[in-house]
C-alpha cells in the first residue's frame, strides 16, 4: 500500500511541474524576451504585507527600486514606492502550447515591475526564463529519451526475438555504443552539425543526436526481457495459431517489457535534461534569446556574476527537486515492475 | 593469458571500430575549418582550395581514413589548422593533466567511499546510516554543473584556493617541490568536485555489496567463531564484496571522464575538455577527433585493467 503511495505521490508532483513549465505563459509574468534595460542584475522583490510604517495591507505589494548612488549597478529599495500585487492581470500576448493564445497572467503588477527571482544583465526576469527555459530543457529530455526508448525497443526487441547473428551484430553495435565515453561522443556529434543554422534545427538535432547515442542501455535490458517473454506458453500459442512475427512482438512480447521501458523513461529524462544543459552552458546547444536551463547558468562563468548575484544560482538550486522526484519515481517504478514480474 | 590476449584484441576492435565511427561522423559533417575563409574577400578561392588540397581535405574517404590512421599510429593524430601543428604533442599535454585530475580524484572518490559504505552497511538501517544515505541521494541529484560552480563561488568569494588554471604566475624558476605543492593547491578543487559527483554512486554499490556479503551464511559462521567485528569487517566481507567493487571501478572511470569535461571547463582546469570545447567551435576537425579516441582508449584500458583484476581476483572465470 505505502508502496503504491510513493509512486503516485511522485507522479503527482511530477504532473504540477510539468504543468507548471507547460502553462509558463500564464505563471509568468512577462515574457522570456522581455528586457527592462533599467534594472539589469536587479535583485529578487520582496512581496510585502507590512509597509515601512507597519500598516497592514490586504493585498501583497512590492516595493520600487531606485539606483544606489553610492554602488554603481546596485539597487536600493525605494519605500515610496508601493506596487500592489494584482492577479489575473492582462499583460503581454503568449500561447500555451502554441495553440492557446491569451494576454492573462497569473499575477503582475500593473506599474512597476515584480522579479520573484531578480533579472539578468539585460534585466530579463529570471522566473519568467526559469519557466519557459523548462519549455526546452524539458522538451528536450522527453524527446530525446522517448527516442532512445524506441530505438532500445526496436533493436533489444529484434536482437531478442530472432537471436543467432542478427543478436550478435546488434548487441556488438551495443557494446560500441556503450564502450564510448558519451559525453564526449556528444560532443563530438555536436561538432559534425553545422554552427550556424536555425534554433529549432539545433534543438532537433541535438535532441535526436542525446536520444540516439543512449539506446544501448535500454536495449540491453529490453532484450533481455524478450528473450524470456517469448518463452512463454501464450506467446508458443499464439504462434501455434498462425500469428506472424510482427503481431506476436507487437501484441505478446515487446507489452511484457513496457514496464522497464516506463522506467528507464524515469531514469533516462533527468539525464538528457542534464545533458542538454550542459551543452547550452558550453554554448553548444539552444542560443539566445530562447532560454533554456543551460543558458540561464551561462552568465555564471563570468566572475563577478557568480561573486556578487547570489540570485543568479536560483535556477539550479529548484531544478535539484525535479531531478530528485524523478529519481523517486524511478524507484517506485522499479520497485512495483518488480513485484508484478513476480 | 589466453584471457588477457582475448579481451586486449577485442579492446583493440572496439577502438577501431570507434575510430570509423568517429571518422566518419566528422568528416560528413557540413562546413569545415576554411569556410570562415572563403567569406573573407582578402583570401582568393584559389588559396583556400590549395590549402584544402595541402591538408588533403578534398580526397576520398578512405584514402584520408589511411593517412590519418597511419599518422595516428605515429603518434602524430593528425593535424590542427587552428594551432598549426600536429595534434599529438598538443593533446599530450592536456591529457596527461586530465589524468592527473582523474586520477586524483578517483583515489579521492574511492579512499572516502570505502570507508563511508562500509560504515553504512555494518550499521545499516541506523539513523547514521540513514542520514548518510539522504545525504549521498541529495549530491547525486546536484547536477556537475552546479557542483563546479559551488566550488568556484568558494574559490572566488573565499580566496583560500586559486581560481582556475594549474600553475600560478611566475612560478617556473622556484624548486621542484614548491612547483609540485602549487600544482596540488590548485588541484584541490577541480579534485574534490570531481571526487564528490561520483561519490554517491560509489558509496550506494560498496554499501549493497557489503550487505549482501554480510548477509551471506559464512559471515554468520565466522561471527559464531568470536571473530571480533572489525576483523570480519575488512578481512572476511569486503574480500568477498570486492567482485562487483571492481566492475565498478571500471565503470566509474566513464562517469569520471564525462564529469570532468565539465569541470575542467568550469573551474579552468587545462586538460582535455575545455580543448574539446574549443576545437568544436573552431571545427578543427582533428583536435575533437584525437579528444575522443583519446578518451576512448582511457575508458577502454579502464575497462580491460578491472577485467583482468577481476580475472585474479575471481578463480570463478578463471575456470571459465
Amino acid at each position: 500500500m505505502k508502496r503504491r503511495y510513493k509512486l503516485w505521490a511522485t507522479f503527482a508532483v511530477l504532473a504540477g511541474f510539468h504543468a507548471a513549465i507547460l502553462f509558463a505563459g500564464f505563471l509568468a509574468p512577462y515574457s522570456f524576451s522581455a528586457q527592462d534595460r533599467d534594472a539589469p542584475y536587479a535583485p529578487p522583490s520582496r512581496i510585502h504585507f507590512f509597509d515601512s510604517h507597519g500598516t497592514f495591507h490586504a493585498r501583497p505589494f512590492v516595493y520600487g527600486m531606485k539606483d544606489d548612488p553610492e554602488n554603481y549597478g546596485t539597487y536600493r529599495v525605494d519605500f515610496q514606492q508601493i506596487y500592489p500585487l494584482r492577479f489575473f492581470v492582462t499583460g503581454a500576448p503568449y500561447k500555451i502550447a502554441g495553440l492557446l493564445a491569451s494576454r492573462t497572467h497569473c499575477f503582475g503588477t500593473a506599474p512597476g515591475h515584480v522579479f520573484l527571482m531578480g533579472t539578468d544583465g539585460y534585466g530579463r526576469d529570471q522566473f519568467s526564463r526559469l519557466l519557459y527555459g523548462g519549455q526546452i530543457s524539458l522538451a528536450a529530455g522527453w524527446i530525446a529519451a522517448a527516442f532512445s526508448i524506441l530505438f532500445g525497443a526496436i533493436i533489444g526487441g529484434l536482437a531478442g526475438f530472432y537471436g543467432g547473428w542478427l543478436d550478435d551484430i546488434l548487441m556488438r553495435g551495443g557494446e560500441l555504443f556503450l564502450a564510448l565515453p558519451w559525453l564526449y561522443f556528444l560532443f563530438a556529434v555536436r561538432a559534425a552539425l553545422p554552427l550556424q543554422v536555425a534554433q529549432w534545427q539545433v534543438f532537433l538535432l541535438l535532441v535526436v543526436v542525446i536520444g540516439l547515442i543512449g539506446w544501448a542501455r535500454p536495449a540491453r535490458l529490453i532484450r533481455g526481457i524478450v528473450m524470456s517473454a517469448k518463452e512463454r506458453n501464450f506467446v508458443t500459442a499464439a504462434r501455434a495459431f498462425g500469428a506472424s512475427d510482427a503481431y506476436l512482438l507487437r501484441r505478446h512480447v515487446l507489452p511484457q517489457a513496457y514496464g522497464v521501458m516506463l522506467t528507464q523513461m524515469t531514469l533516462l529524462v533527468p539525464q538528457y535534461i542534464l545533458a542538454e544543459v550542459t551543452l547550452t552552458f558550453l554554448g553548444l546547444g539552444v542560443g539566445e534569446p530562447m532560454p533554456s536551463w543551460g543558458s540561464l547558468l551561462a552568465s555564471l562563468q563570468q566572475y563577478y556574476v557568480l561573486a556578487s548575484y547570489w540570485w543568479m544560482f536560483l535556477p539550479t538550486v529548484l531544478l535539484i527537486p525535479v531531478f530528485l522526484t524523478y529519481y523517486a519515481a524511478a524507484d517506485a517504478l522499479q520497485e512495483r515492475v518488480k513485484s508484478v514480474a513476480l | 593469458m589466453r584471457y588477457l590476449a582475448r579481451r586486449s584484441a577485442h579492446a583493440v576492435l572496439l577502438l577501431l571500430a570507434i575510430s570509423v565511427f568517429s571518422f566518419a561522423l566528422l568528416q560528413w559533417a557540413p562546413g569545415s575549418f576554411f569556410d570562415s575563409m572563403r567569406l573573407d574577400p582578402r583570401i582568393s578561392s584559389q588559396t583556400v582550395s590549395g590549402m584544402r588540397a595541402e591538408y588533403g581535405i578534398d580526397r576520398p574517404f578512405v584514402v584520408r581514413y589511411a593517412r590519418w590512421l597511419s599518422s595516428m599510429l605515429k603518434g602524430e593524430m593528425g593535424f590542427s589548422f587552428a594551432y598549426g601543428t600536429s595534434v599529438g604533442p598538443l593533446l599530450c599535454v592536456r591529457a596527461r593533466n586530465t589524468l592527473l585530475l582523474t586520477s586524483s580524484a578517483t583515489l579521492l572518490a574511492w579512499l572516502l567511499a570505502i570507508p563511508i559504505g562500509i560504515w553504512g552497511a555494518a550499521s545499516k538501517g541506523t539513523w547514521g546510516d540513514r542520514a548518510c544515505g539522504m545525504t549521498m541521494s541529495a549530491l547525486l541529484t546536484i547536477p556537475d554543473l552546479l557542483l563546479a560552480l559551488i566550488l568556484l563561488l568558494l574559490a572566488v568569494r573565499t580566496g583560500w584556493f586559486p581560481v582556475g588554471g594549474m600553475v600560478s604566475a611566475g612560478v617556473g624558476g622556484v624548486d621542484f617541490w614548491s612547483r609540485v605543492a602549487d600544482v596540488a593547491r590548485h588541484l584541490i578543487l577541480p579534485a574534490l568536485g570531481l571526487a564528490l559527483a561520483t561519490l554517491p554512486i560509489l558509496v550506494r554499490h560498496i554499501r549493497s555489496a557489503m550487505i549482501d556479503a554480510l548477509e551471506s551464511p559464512f559471515i554468520g559462521a565466522a561471527r559464531g567463531h568470536g571473530i571480533p567485528r572489525a576483523r570480519l569487517l575488512f578481512r572476511y566481507a569486503l574480500p568477498a564484496a570486492s567482485n562487483p567493487l571492481i566492475s565498478l571501478f571500471g565503470f566509474s572511470i566513464a562517469t569520471m571522464l564525462s564529469a570532468s569535461v565539465i569541470i575542467e571547463v568550469v573551474l579552468s582546469w587545462p586538460g582535455l575538455g575545455p580543448l574539446m570545447v574549443q576545437a568544436i567551435l573552431a571545427r578543427d576537425v582533428y583536435v575533437v577527433i584525437g579528444v575522443v579516441m583519446l578518451s576512448s582508449v582511457f575508458l577502454v584500458a579502464g575497462n580491460l585493467v578491472s577485467d583482468v583484476l577481476l580475472f585474479m581476483s575471481d578463480p570463478r572465470i578463471r575456470v571459465e
